[in-house]
């Protein structure tokens, strides 16, 4: 055996990659051998997208050394990537809805064969793979596991070295999870390696043989899953070392004012997750946390509460016993619900308009901005100097245009236009998301303000610590549905970060003993190399 | 009914269908790549009166066909550049670019009112049209041959060409192909200029063939049964032959009711027969669930190139 054929197929040496802001990788540095399966683990914001592009060529790298099969490499551009015989799978697929599978195929190569040949290679590879799909069927027919079995048989053809997969079963249901593992250890077993990138836990446990734990751009571990627990490895993404939960002992809860209760609702298609049976409740003077791994039923559940999402709801939603379910935003901003989505800008606040306007926008009922459909600019151009003051935005003025702010004044006013309003009820989600130190600070500061004023607040959020800093009891949103709630106070965090992978309350018992117990629709263990 | 009043009907279908079929397919190439160019009807003015100036100066019809589509695709490069580049609506400026048009071409045409010109003949030779029989098959303008030839020429190029493939790839999702890596920009250009060419040609073949004079807006309003039919095609090059074909038959019904003395309807009526048929298929076809299902996803929406 020569050195060469040693060496493993991706070695990555010190790679470090800065944003403005931000350190995405911080001297990354592992080895993937030839024909294995490795997982890249860590939680958003970890640097895993970043290091996959810089892989891929879509990035570059400020520092560090790519080494591919034991030879130095430069990767410019994703076609030098593939040329090199690296292949990737998106989460979102860049697929032409109106164009058949064949031509999908043919569109996303460098240098396709003529049709017929295209055509007898793609079925070639889905026969020699048991992948089932028809070339001639057109792309918005397909559901979304067989749009990546497109992906993947593009990345077969150019008969890849290495596969990276980023999330490619976030939006898979079971039967189809289970086929796309068979793909990949019959792949492996050829030789070819795969980068996997996965939040699911026990299904990195099942499939990948050695993984490598991000955290704040560094690496900070490496575990072979199969001797690991879907626990133990939630334990590393997490990492040990928790902030001191924020002193608000001399508080005292009140009733639960704000009660969901088997709130339901279809997902929006198509990557849309359906909400099933959310129930909880919030105490006034009490903030209650959501915690989860992004596309999980956040988003729904909050268009659900404002009252964005009517359609196909059903369950109750009540405030202090009113029930608000069938009313519209308006009604329920009137009523005491006030609500913050994730996405600021466009959704929470229109760019182009100014801030004295996008306050009418949230805030004319509740502040008396415009009566009898006429608006009142004076009230309106108060309030929002109000809000710039007391929540110190940074902006010229009431008269300043949205989209000109920086994101994290943006959001400071966005929330100090909805605490401002004395809600009984704030729902926000993501409040300190892309926020820097001293803003995100702030900004929890002035919900613990308001719920010290007797308010219930509601925060989803993927960022466990803050939610740990701030909130009194938390849940778990996964696939649509929401765990129990759990006390701040002396929480297993283990078992947040088992809930937060998909590991479902009842296996979480059994974990104890090494590895979770086999989810139902786990595959079965990697078969041997077929001689 | 004599054999040869019923050739001569069925070539007066074929006559009135061509330059729809012509213009028609120029559009629904243009639309296929993402971009509603309502200029048609201006661009076919702008090539029949360029045509019949050409002809009657030269005394060469074909050159004046020649020098139609030339004028038309100028025309429609001020387009291109006005909705591509500058990123103009697209709505606001296919109408002002018929609104041009129709100005252009009345100024250009003015001293040519009142004229004749050599007509584009037919390329077979006599004793070939000397039966009607023979007459239905190689009797026509050579126009109606090119329509035919077009037809199957814009079907092979969107379905089977790899140049086609990205054509349809562009109109369909042109974020998506720009980060493929096709030109985008590039792509909807050619789509136009080819768009305006075919326009100029048919409108030629009213001031060339059809009536071999000039009057101002003498394709009266078929620019807009052209658009129409792309919409009633589907996007389809066959169906878009058939549509015109259909059409081609409205049109004969008016001019042949109009000269049996047929009296029961006001003559307005019957003129206005093609335009009632337009909008009653739009109608129809909108209410049908798949109507438009074959729509290029990003018809009229102007592309901004990220990163």
């Amino acid at each position: 055996m020569t050195a060469k054929a040693a060496a493993p197929r991706l070695e990555l040496k010190g790679i470090s990659k800065r944003f403005p802001g931000v350190v995405a990788n911080d001297q990354v540095s592992f080895a993937v051998p030839a024909g294995t399966i490795h997982a890249l683990l860590g939680e958003n914001g970890a640097g895993k997208s970043t290091l996959v592009k810089i892989i891929y060529g879509v990035q570059s790298a400020d520092e560090g050394a790519i080494v591919f099969d034991g030879n130095l490499v430069q990767i410019g551009s994703p076609k030098e990537a593939r040329a090199l015989g690296i292949g990737m799978v998106f989460q979102h697929f860049s697929l032409f809805e109106a164009m058949t599978v064949l031509e999908n195929i043919a569109l996303g190569m460098d240098d396709p064969p003529p049709r017929r040949q295209l055509e007898a290679r793609v079925r070639e590879v889905l026969d020699s793979y048991g992948l089932s799909l028809d070339p001639h069927r057109y792309v918005h027919t397909l559901s979304v596991g067989e749009r990546q079995r497109i992906e993947i048989v593009r990345a077969l053809l150019q008969e890849p070295r290495l596969l990276i997969m980023d999330e490619p079963t976030s939006v898979l249901t079971p039967q189809e999870v289970e086929e796309l593992f068979k793909t990949l250890w019959r792949l492996a077993n050829e030789g070819c390696s795969i980068l996997y990138i996965s939040h699911k836990l026990h299904e990195i446990e099942v499939l990948c043989e050695s993984a490598t734990i991000l955290r704040g751009g560094k690496v900070v571990g490496s575990c072979d899953p199969r001797r690991e627990s879907a626990k133990s490895m939630a334990e590393m993404m997490i990492g040990g070392s928790l902030k001191d939960l924020s002193d608000k002992s001399d508080c005292s809860y009140g009733e639960d004012r704000f009660t969901v209760s088997g709130l339901s609702a279809p997902g929006e298609p198509p990557f849309g997750t359906s909400l099933k049976d959310v129930s909880f409740s919030v105490r006034s003077g009490e903030i209650f946390g959501i915690a989860g791994v992004a596309g999980n039923g956040q988003n729904e559940l909050l268009a659900v509460i404002s009252g964005e999402t009517q359609a196909g709801v059903t369950g109750s939603i009540r405030l202090e016993g009113r029930e608000l379910s069938q009313l519209s935003v308006g009604a329920r901003r009137k009523a005491g619900l006030a609500s913050s989505p994730e996405e600021r800008n466009g959704h929470a606040a229109v760019p182009a308009m100014s801030l004295a306007e996008n306050a009418i926008l949230s805030a004319r009922s509740r502040m008396g901005l415009a009566s009898g459909g006429v608006i009142k600019g004076g009230a309106a151009k108060d309030y929002a100097t109000r809000v710039i003051e007391a929540f110190s935005v940074k902006a010229t003025g009431p008269a300043a245009a949205a989209g000109s702010l920086s994101g994290g004044n943006l959001q400071k006013f966005v929330m100090g236009r909805e605490i401002m309003q004395n809600p009984a009820v704030f729902v926000v989600s993501q409040p300190t998301w892309g926020v820097d130190a001293g803003a995100a600070s702030f900004i929890r500061q002035a919900m613990i303000d308001l719920v010290a004023k007797g308010a219930s607040v509601v925060v989803v959020s993927q960022d466990l610590d803050e939610l740990l800093e701030l909130c009194d009891r938390l849940a778990v949103i996964n696939e649509g549905r929401l765990s129990e709630a759990m006390d701040v106070k002396g929480i297993d965090i283990e078992k947040v970060g088992l809930l937060m992978g998909g590991v479902h309350g009842s296996e979480i018992d059994g974990a104890g003993a090494g590895r979770a117990a086999d989810p139902s629709h786990a595959p079965a263990k990697r078969p041997e190399p077929a001689l | 009914m004599s054999l040869d009043l019923l050739v001569a009907i069925l070539m007066t279908i074929a006559g009135a269908a061509t330059p729809l079929l012509i213009a028609g397919l120029g559009e629904l190439v243009v639309e296929k790549s993402g971009v509603l160019n309502l200029g048609v009807e201006g661009m076919m003015l702008i090539g029949a009166v360029t045509g019949f100036a050409v002809a009657t100066t030269t005394g060469f019809p074909v050159l004046g066909a020649f020098a139609a589509m030339v004028a038309a695709a100028l025309a429609s490069a001020i387009f291109a550049v006005l909705v591509l580049t500058l990123m103009a609506n697209q709505v606001a400026t296919g109408l002002a670019l018929t609104i041009f048009g129709t100005g252009v071409s009345a100024l250009i045409g003015a001293p040519f009112v009142g004229i004749t010109t050599p007509t584009l003949g037919t390329i077979f030779p006599d004793w070939l049209t000397s039966t009607p029989l023979l007459r239905l098959v190689f009797g026509h303008s050579p126009l109606v041959y090119l329509g035919l030839l077009l037809t199957l020429g814009v079907w092979w190029f969107l379905n089977r060409s790899r140049a086609g493939l990205i054509l349809r790839a562009v109109g369909e999702s042109d974020t998506a192909a720009h980060a493929i890596g096709y030109p985008v920009l590039k792509v909807r250009y050619l789509a136009i200029l080819f768009g305006g060419a075919m326009a100029g040609l048919a409108g030629s073949y009213y001031s060339l063939v059809l009536t071999p004079m000039w009057a101002e807006r003498l394709t009266a309003g078929r620019g807009w049964i052209a658009i129409a039919l792309v919409v009633f095609a589907s996007w389809r090059p066959g169906r878009m032959l058939a549509g015109a074909y259909l059409f081609g038959l409205v049109i004969t019904m008016e001019l042949q009711a109009k000269a049996a003395g047929f009296n029961m309807f006001a003559p307005e009526f019957l003129a206005a027969l093609p335009y009632i048929a337009t909008i009653a298929v739009l109608a129809i076809i909108s209410a049908a669930k798949r109507g438009s299902a074959n729509a290029p996803a990003c018809l009229g929406k102007s592309f901004r190139a990220t990163a």
